[in-house]
């Protein structure tokens, strides 16, 4: 009896379910009104889906269509690449003993969640006009690989953390060689680390405008660059509806990424 | 034994000797791509500016001139200090400060309920909380934007309710820029905090109570010096990004509403634009987020060797 006394503080219970009510609000408003009827979109008028098939067959739903090739494009292949960088960066953190520069590699893996935003989008623009390259797909593709690798890294270095290297030694032991030890032993252990580390960069690069916004140049957009252009002028419902999708897709990604990260802890509990 | 520890904690020697060569990649990626350019703006906030954008490479000290100096119109009279720029700066410390106290407020005890349910729950709650943190900011934005608008459905509410007879205006107000920023870092504070609450000793606590402390005094005495550390992290994950923050200023601020983020994102934008002086106001922007950085680590450092 005591004991939950002490856990329960008064107010608390208050205070979370304000929390969680400020956080959806907007998110469940927009979702609603994006299915209303009325285009002067702040009085309810009935449903509609309209502003959904505006998006996919409207006058901008080229415009549209071009954007999120874009950025499932850049997605796709930033994550797999920050992911396969920051596998190979976790083996050496977790698996290869001590060496000189492990301790400032933390550092600099974690440097692109330390610097702030516009000075990553600054720099990166900078940095490739000195070296004379205009925006394009490969700018943005380079950004994005780069503020990826630590939303990688870390699901999979925790779930390193998590396996003892008792079962590879036991392989080398009976003469298995490293890299089978790796591949048949360690790798599968980890893929629950390594897929949860590969959809959050890739919901991390599908999200991004600030620095996209900087290197993308004229003419290269993603899903976030045309909304953003298009809010300016006001917010129109077919940009509610966008956004409506682009909510589940983000939540829908989290979700999973949450589900397989944790049925690989069940699974290897030690 | 050392070794047996290291096992434990999922780290071994099994690929002795190959470490820097599975870091070269990421080391090279990180260390050209970001690093690289991060000096580079320091650079060019010491170059010529170029009419149209970018830079003639002559060294000036113009950019930093500009930000700190005012010389009147024809740049001769004798300087005076420059209050628009370092207004802007102080004006965006306020903001991120007063956006990480309202974190603080909820976020603390958000993270300590959640950090006390059962197991079940607490995973449940948790998740609940992570989902807006991976959720599109830009999407975010504009979701309270339309909310919080003059004929928007918050507004429309209050008025229904009685609770107004006039729409509450926030859209282009300091105001909406406090809450924007509030309402993108919130998570960034709970997480932290939920991270080191969960981790907490309730055994503390009951000895506290049994020692006839009442419930505020062991929470304040014995809960929040041993989650403090949560407490710190969580500050800073919402003051850095608030500070150079631009969706939320650019978004719900309007023209009058000015951030740092804004200053510097309009310096290299068109013709207009002056990319040394956005250098330098980068730099300086990156110099005091260094500072809060070494701060902490040092009082970590502190911390250690207390305990």
């Amino acid at each position: 009896m005591r004991r939950s006394g002490l856990r329960d503080m008064p107010g608390f219970a208050q205070i979370f379910g304000l929390c969680v009510f400020l956080l959806y609000t907007p998110l469940i408003v927009i979702a609603v009104y994006s299915f209303n009827a009325s285009s002067s979109i702040t009085i309810w008028s009935g449903f509609t889906l309209d502003w959904y098939k505006e998006v996919f067959t409207g006058i901008d739903s080229q415009k549209y269509r071009d954007a999120a090739v874009n950025s499932l494009l850049v997605a796709v292949i930033a994550s797999a690449l920050s992911t396969v960088m920051a596998l190979a960066a976790a083996v050496g953190m977790l698996r290869a003993g001590s060496f000189r520069g492990r301790s400032i590699s933390f550092g600099l893996i974690g440097l692109p969640l330390l610097v702030p935003e516009i000075v990553t989008a600054v720099a990166s623009l900078i940095f490739f006009s000195f070296l004379g390259l205009s925006g394009s797909f490969l700018t943005v593709l380079i950004a994005h690989t780069v503020f990826c690798i630590p939303f990688a890294y870390l699901p999979i270095s925790a779930r390193m953390q998590d396996i003892p290297d008792l079962y590879e030694t036991a392989a080398t032991d009976l003469y298995a060689t490293k890299w089978q030890a790796f591949r048949l032993i360690l790798l599968p252990m980890l893929l629950p680390g390594i897929v949860s580390g590969y959809l959050l960069s890739f919901i991390v690069s599908l999200d991004d405008f600030l620095i996209t916004n900087f290197v993308k140049g004229n003419g290269f957009e993603t899903l976030p660059t045309v909304i953003f252009g298009a809010v300016r002028t006001g917010i129109r419902p077919n940009i509610m509806a966008m956004s409506s999708l682009l909510l589940l897709i983000s939540i829908v990604l989290v979700l999973l990424s949450y589900l397989i990260g944790r049925q690989g802890r069940e699974k290897f509990r030690i | 034994m050392a070794g047996d520890m290291q096992s434990a904690r999922g780290t071994s020697r099994l690929y002795q000797g190959k470490g820097p060569w599975l870091l070269l990649p990421a080391w090279a990626v990180i260390g050209i791509f970001l690093l690289l350019p991060v000096c580079l703006i320091v650079v060019y906030s010491f170059l010529t500016k170029e009419f149209h954008g970018g830079v003639i490479p002559e060294p000036s000290l113009a950019a930093y001139d500009q930000f700190f100096f005012d010389r009147g119109i024809f740049g001769d009279d004798p300087p005076r200090i420059e209050w628009n720029y370092i207004e802007i700066y102080l004006l965006s410390f306020l903001q991120a400060g007063l956006a990480t106290l309202f974190c603080l407020v909820i976020g603390l005890p958000s993270a300590w309920y959640i950090a006390t349910r059962p197991i079940r729950l607490r995973q449940m709650l948790i998740l609940v909380i992570t989902v807006p943190y991976w959720v599109n900011l830009l999407i975010r934005t504009i979701s309270l934007k339309f909310l919080i608008r003059d004929e928007g459905p918050m507004n429309a509410f209050l008025q229904w309710t009685g609770l107004l007879d006039h729409p509450l205006h926030l859209v282009n107000t300091s105001y909406a820029v406090q809450l924007g920023l509030f309402y993108s870092y919130l998570p960034f504070m709970v997480l932290p905090i939920f991270a080191s609450a969960e981790r907490f000793d309730i055994a503390l606590s009951e000895a506290s109570a049994d020692l006839y402390s009442t419930k505020w005094q062991t929470f304040r005495l014995i809960t929040l010096p041993t989650i403090w550390p949560g407490v710190v992290a969580g500050s800073i994950l919402v003051f850095v990004p608030s500070l150079g923050a631009f969706l939320a200023p650019n978004l719900l601020g309007g023209a009058k509403t000015y951030m740092i983020g804004s200053l510097i994102d309009e310096q290299f934008k068109g013709a207009a634009g002056n990319w040394p002086f956005g250098a330098a106001a980068a730099t300086i922007l990156m110099s005091v987020v260094l500072v809060v950085l070494i701060l902490n680590a040092r009082s970590q450092i502190k911390l250690k060797g207390a305990g």
